[in-house]
């Protein structure tokens, strides 16, 4: 185990510095706390609902994701691949787990940051209102869960490709397909030919549904297994794949 | 000691290796001949343990390269083809990175880190962004990588690629200086590399290992081998009289030299010179050749080819 996690550690230390040597970890920053609080105001109507919660702020963030998150996440493999550098970091004594991994949360902890930095939306709620501070806190944990979700989406399908790319976009629409799943557009379209049950499968596989109570501060045990399923799929299939067509 | 038993590997229908075998003992300096798509490099892409064989396996220091890859890693030193980086981080951090994944910690990988790049004369682009480098530094932040722990396996292809006259005469001190009690395997274009820095050749053609001997070995497998190119000032005259020596197999006239070539353990150049001595000729330059390489791979790897095309 502790082997484990010095290669991982090491594998993520390195990741992360790389976001800081190059562009874009600042630009990434940037824009993501631009859009958050563009949609929170324009879009969400944070005036003029007149509460002082960040349900507007927290509800649009499974869309911001749906872009942003690939866009980091394109460049975690196929840029490996691309360069020859995979050749480099599989023949050192690191497993394919430990990279993986090691990728995955320096990511994870960067989009952490990233979420962190929209903190004055945060301050200007307090100062306007007095806010449910618990369920604001619960809401960015459970936001930084989605994030992970669809980083792991992301990373697995960079694994696939040498094109960074097709890697965005085929991450774009496979997490757009997750997101999608619960909405009863979708719903209606699968209830005429499956059976209840799987309709409700299909509908629980949605991350919006399981973001919806997180949005409103709602920490439901059953959306944390759930988000900690959806990452643990996804990083398996990373594996799978690597192990399989690393060298191709 | 590295054993490779049967090594094969297929992409798609395309035969990329196809069944080598061969072992190298503590000591050995080998080194890996062939044409482009020989498939030098897929071979010690199975040996590093990055690309699983289709079928066979290696045994490296006792480590089965399919189920003991993490063992086999540890002992190897490899320089990639192309050595490939990570062009963002500056040479020491990277250095460093390396040495934390060979499970170096704090003071020691640093101290393993700037070691390394001393051996490759890097101290002075320590602090420089890897992708600023010009190529041949870069290949040789390669080197530093894969030399930095000392490996008992050093496998390194085309290592001196890229590389100026300089920085190849000391790539190759490095790899001579390296070599007692360890194994070194490169690949290289260059032939007069293999005889410089290697004490054994194979050479790879077609996914096939076509020849395996010692580089003198392989040079005396030479047409040129024992043959007696010289210059004088009339060639015509001069080949004729030469061809009519008992020791002379065949004549060739080129530019402006002649090259006899000699019957199997004949005394060739004492007859040359004896007839250079009767005749009385004016001779400008006069040499016994010790072989081509570069005769010797062409013809052992357009055997090959002629073969693939019959079948
Ligand atoms: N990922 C791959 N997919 C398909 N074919 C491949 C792949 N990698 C290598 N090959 C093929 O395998 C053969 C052997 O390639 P390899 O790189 O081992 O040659 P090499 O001897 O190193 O050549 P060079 O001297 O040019 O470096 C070539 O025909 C090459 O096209
Ligand atoms: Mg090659």
């Amino acid at each position: 185990m502790r082997t484990f996690l010095q290669g991982m550690h090491t594998v993520m230390r390195r990741e992360l510095a790389a976001y800081f040597a190059t562009p874009v970890a600042w630009v990434f920053i940037v824009i993501f706390t631009v859009l958050a609080a563009a949609f929170t105001f324009y879009l969400g109507g944070f005036y003029q609902r007149g509460l002082a919660d960040l349900e507007p702020f927290f509800r649009f963030h499974p869309w911001l994701y749906l872009f942003l998150v690939p866009a980091l996440a394109m460049r975690l493999w196929a840029e490996e691949r691309k360069s020859g550098t995979i050749e480099l970091l599989l023949t050192l004594p690191i497993t394919i787990s430990q990279a993986i991994v090691g990728k995955f949360l320096a990511a994870w902890l960067f989009l952490g940051l990233a979420l962190a930095l929209t903190f004055p939306i945060w301050f200007t709620v307090n100062y306007l209102g007095d806010p449910d501070n618990g369920s604001i806190l619960a809401a960015y944990i459970g936001s930084w869960l989605m994030a992970g979700a669809f980083l792991a989406i992301g990373s697995c399908i960079s694994a696939l490709t040498r094109n960074q790319v097709v890697a965005f976009i085929l991450a774009v629409v496979v997490s757009f397909g997750f997101l999608l799943s619960g909405l009863p557009l979708v719903l209606d379209a699968f209830r005429g030919w499956l059976s209840q049950g799987f309709v409700d499968g299909i509908a629980n596989l949605s991350l919006i549904a399981h973001f919806d109570a997180i949005s409103r501060g709602v920490l439901d045990l059953r959306d944390l297994i759930y988000f900690a399923l959806v990452i643990g799929f996804w990083l398996l299939a990373n594996l799978i794949i690597l192990q399989l067509r690393k060298a191709d | 000691m590295i054993e490779a038993r049967s090594l094969s590997r297929h992409y798609g229908d395309l035969v990329a290796v196809d069944g080598i075998s061969f072992t190298v003992e503590t000591g050995q300096v080998l080194g890996f001949l062939g044409p482009n798509g020989a498939g030098k490099s897929t071979t010690m892409k199975i040996l590093t343990g990055f690309l699983p064989p289709t079928s066979g396996t290696a045994v490296i220091n006792g480590h089965d390269i399919i189920s003991d890859s993490l063992a086999v890693r540890r002992e190897i030193g490899y320089l990639p083809e192309g050595a490939p980086l990570y062009g963002e981080m500056s040479v020491i951090k990277f250095l460093q990175f390396v040495a934390h994944a060979r499970g170096y910690r704090r003071a020691e990988a640093n101290s393993k880190a700037t070691k390394a790049a001393d051996r490759l004369n890097l101290g002075h682009v320590l602090q420089q962004r890897i992708d600023t480098l010009s190529k041949g530094y870069k290949r040789r932040v390669g080197l530093a990588q894969a030399v930095l722990h000392d490996p008992q396996v050093l496998i390194l292809d085309e290592p001196t690629d890229g590389l100026d006259p300089n920085q190849k005469h000391e790539v190759r001190e490095l790899i001579s200086t390296m070599s007692e009690n360890r194994i070194i395997v490169i690949s290289t274009h260059i032939l007069e590399e293999v005889d410089a820095l290697c004490n054994r050749a194979m050479i790879i053609a077609g996914g096939k290992l076509v020849a395996d001997d010692t580089p003198t070995g392989l040079i005396e497998r030479s047409r040129y081998h024992n043959a007696v190119t010289l210059s004088v000032d009339n060639l015509q005259a001069a080949a004729s009289a030469l061809s009519n020596l008992p020791e002379a197999a065949k004549v060739e006239v080129r530019d402006d030299e002649i090259t006899v070539f000699p019957e199997p353990d004949s005394q060739l150049l004492a007859s040359v010179n004896r007839v250079i001595a009767e005749q009385g000729w004016q001779v400008n330059a006069l040499r016994l050749e010790a072989g081509r390489l570069d005769e010797v791979f062409r013809t052992i790897t357009s055997e090959v080819e002629q073969l693939e095309e019959l079948a």
